[in-house]
């Protein structure tokens, strides 16, 4: 248990494993988040990898049909919701006190608790392989009435409507914290036009998951019940209707792919300034395109149903909205191209990841506007035309977002650096082979190889680019080992990174790396944007460490271990006997009893 | 907002306490829950192909008076804040018990609605009508159940000694919203199901 820091230092040494299984840190939390979902990365690149190596050459013959309809529609589950959303709230975690200058989140409890859910689901989704009739295997947009019992017999789609429930309760827990730790708990002249682009950001996700995701858990227990309880949501029979569910899935699955884009992109207005050596360029203009993409972001849904027979003016209206939405992101793309202009750019790994985000996220972003004409998208609908929008968007944007962060801030996280030399290798392996995978995609859409399909004739035109495309996946999956081998071998290295390696701008470089547990000595007063160049140029220094620090720090709790089992005893229950469920709500309403009687002093 | 606002322990950038602040953004969730459920109900009105339809079966005298109790709880609920922002304790227990079984007679009418129809042969799988009014005005209820926990939760609380003490209009208040907004989707869900015509 941690007693006041500086004063007397008596700490029980418990066991490191109980240690981190009740942390209420934010910076354990976020090592938990990162390390688990990377983890959960790389099982969704060899689901990757198994779906290309079927596909190399013509009937293929590595994976039958069903295993792989399970494959793909784990491959993207796998990667949206327990790899890139994780990998996100990793970051969130770690960084959210020390950019706005607090000691902590807003509720540390129900962050833990959060992080113990995403297991939870993470866990629950992964082991379909192994339990029941397998995996999810009516993609991850699950369609009725494919989903639906009479067609998906099988516990497969259970699996996918529980897991995606519980997965989704994580989500919510997480961005309500943030979003009031954003709001109300900024040091002292961190107005919300100081804060850094990464938080801005972080708010607009936060805000866009805990809008969005009400209207998946609305679908996912119509789909339920449809499946258990008979009733008719989305069969036609009876006056139900498939298209509701593209309605409601559609209404979260957009704003979604912006919690997707939007972590990445607070990375590079991070990152590029940084190395770069300038401020952001264009700081009002990027916040404000932030925020319009979350807003517009609820206004394009239905540019995925645009071959469903919507009728003209909601094609007009929604294919209007979605080319409009392009505004705001080129808006970014310009001032982070003029954030570099006239810049002393250093080259490192993170700059290299910042630069490749701009080049291919425009890229994604250009077949992106020509789905939005709907003739033209009824030629690209469910043709691997999308698929090449939707990973260069995807891996070329937000994954390569996400590892120009790890390798700006690996050493404030850990006080060491990963290797350049084997970072930049590692780099050009992934981009080199996203390219190779992706791009040729864009000719086999056009000429007609739809998607979903697990294998393929002979003499359709389509053999080259598939092999290409596997071969590329195989350059980047190595790219990734590069990157694995980097981590490792950098961990070993002793901790001397100082606290501000890269001369940043914002706070989280005003302390040690790695920073102590309560972050900051004092808090620090905020005076401009970038507070570590106003301080260099007006010659400030960083104030003393006093004498003596009265810090509290929230205690370690097992209450959030308390309620994530009883979440897995009703997500059990859910796909076996509703007994179980009676059960798991009993334990929930033990944790939170215990959780609200708990002395947090 | 209140006469005798109390002090927030820990500055906030707003001023609002962290964990009211938590509530109102939860509460915009659930905006969103109700909305794709009430959307839901609205896109099936009038396409059940079979079974019995709204003018069967609605009572609109009945399902009006467990309205004014639900909106009578409202009230009551207010009175607790009040009282546990004026320091009065005794004021504060007494209608939040009000409230509690204001909520559980709310939830006595359901219960005897939702066996009424199916006696009528409306339940949950009969048609369209059936799964989106269910659905609906079965999870506002388990709202409402939830709510009811809380507020006997706070009542306990309030007469132990280690309990929500000092803080005690900081969690009626914010029990308060969470009441408030139930009650408010209630109203939503009365106006469109049982009085717009179908």
């Amino acid at each position: 248990m941690a007693t006041a820091v500086g004063t007397v230092t008596h700490v029980e040494q418990g066991s490191r494993v109980w240690e981190w299984m009740t942390t209420v840190d934010h910076k354990k939390i976020a090592a938990l988040y990162g390390v688990t979902g990377f983890v959960f990365f790389l099982v969704g690149g060899l689901e990757a990898l198994l779906v290309r190596t079927q596909l190399a050459v013509p009937q293929g013959n590595v994976i039958d049909a069903d295993l792989y309809n399970q494959l793909f529609s784990t491959h993207a589950l796998t990667m949206i919701f327990l790899a890139i959303m994780p990998l996100g709230a990793a970051f969130f975690n770690y960084f959210i006190p020390l950019h706005i200058g607090a000691r902590d989140v807003a509720f540390p409890r129900l962050n833990a608790l959060g992080y113990w859910t995403f297991l939870v689901g993470g866990v629950m989704l992964t082991s379909s392989f192994f339990i029941g009739d397998g995996a999810p295997n009516g993609g991850w947009f699950g369609y009725a009435p494919l989903s639906d019992e009479s067609f998906s017999g099988g516990s497969n789609m259970d699996f996918y409507v529980v897991s995606l429930l519980v997965l989704g309760v994580s989500s919510l827990m997480g961005s309500l914290n943030f979003a009031v730790t954003i709001i109300n708990m900024r040091a002292p002249g961190m107005t919300m036009m100081r804060l850094p682009v990464y938080m801005w950001m972080t708010l607009v996700v936060s805000f866009l998951l805990i809008l969005s995701l009400p209207v998946l858990t609305v679908g996912l227990v119509q789909l339920y019940f449809d499946r258990n309880f008979d009733t008719n949501f989305f069969t036609p029979a009876t006056g139900g209707d498939p298209i509701l569910w593209q309605h409601i899935f559609w209404v979260f699955g957009h704003p979604e792919v912006y919690v997707l884009i939007l972590p990445s992109m607070g990375i590079i207005s991070e990152v590029l300034p940084v190395m770069s050596r300038k401020p952001l360029f264009g700081y009002a203009a990027i916040v404000f395109a932030g925020a319009a993409i979350g807003v517009l972001g609820f206004g394009v849904w239905s540019h995925h149903m645009f071959t469903t027979g919507l009728g003209t003016v909601p094609q007009i209206v929604f294919s209007a909205s979605t080319m409009a939405i392009g505004i705001p992101t080129g808006i970014k793309i310009f001032n982070w191209l003029g954030t570099m202009y006239g810049g002393n750019i250093r080259f490192t790994t993170a700059t290299y990841y910042s630069v490749a985000f701009i080049a291919l996220f425009t890229i994604g972003g250009i077949s992106g506007v020509m789905h939005a004409s709907p003739p033209v998208d009824t030629q690209h609908q469910d043709s691997y035309f999308v698929v090449a929008h939707i990973h260069y968007v995807l891996f070329g944007g937000a994954i390569m977002g996400v590892f120009s962060g790890i390798f700006y801030w690996f050493p404030k996280i850990t006080g060491r650096f990963l290797d350049e030399g084997l970072g930049k290798v590692g780099f050009w392996f992934m981009f080199a082979g996203m390219n190779l995978t992706f791009f040729p995609m864009h000719f086999l859409g056009l000429s007609g190889m739809p998607r979903r399909i697990y294998t393929y004739d002979t003499g359709m035109g389509w053999d080259t680019w598939n092999m290409v495309a596997t071969i590329g996946a195989y350059v980047m999956a190595f790219g990734v080992l590069v990157f694995v081998f980097n981590f490792f071998k950098s961990m070993r290295q002793p901790q001397t990174a100082p606290d501000n390696p890269w001369d940043g701008a914002t706070l989280e470089w005003a302390t040690s790396s790695p920073p102590p547990a309560h972050n900051f000595d004092v808090i620090p007063e905020v005076r401009d944007r970038d507070p570590l160049w106003y301080n260099r140029d007006h010659g400030i220094a960083l104030p003393e460490k006093p004498e003596h620090m009265h810090i509290h720090l929230p205690p370690p709790s097992y209450f959030p271990l308390v309620i994530a089992f009883g979440v897995l005893l009703l997500a059990v229950g859910g796909l076996s006997h509703l007994a179980l469920v009676a059960v798991g709500a009993a334990v929930c309403i033990y944790g939170i009893w215990g959780w609200a009687l708990e002395p947090t002093s | 907002m209140a006469a005798a606002a109390h002090e927030v322990e820990h500055h906030t950038s707003t001023g609002v306490d962290n964990r009211k602040l938590l509530m109102w953004i939860f509460l915009a969730s659930e905006c969103l829950f109700f909305g794709a459920l009430i959307s839901t109900y609205l896109i099936f009105r009038g396409e059940s192909i079979t079974g019995p339809s709204p003018e069967d079966l609605l009572d609109i005298p009945l399902t009006s008076a467990s309205t004014f109790v639900l909106l009578m709880s409202s009230l009551t609920m207010v009175l607790a804040v009040y009282g546990a922002q004026h320091g009065r304790i005794a004021l504060m227990k007494g209608m939040l018990l009000a409230t509690i079984v204001l909520g559980i007679g709310f939830l006595g009418f359901q219960v005897y609605e939702f066996r009424h129809f199916g006696a009528h042969g409306l339940n949950l799988t009969t048609n369209q009508f059936g799964a989106s009014f269910f659905v609906l005005t079965g999870f506002h209820g388990v709202h409402v159940g939830v709510g009811v926990f809380y507020l006997i939760s706070l009542l306990i609380g309030s007469m132990r000694r280690s309990g929500i003490g000092k803080e005690r209009d900081l969690w009626v208040d914010t029990a308060g919203l969470y009441w408030h907004f139930v009650d408010i989707v209630w109203i939503v869900i009365f106006t469109i199901i049982y009085l717009m015509p179908h």
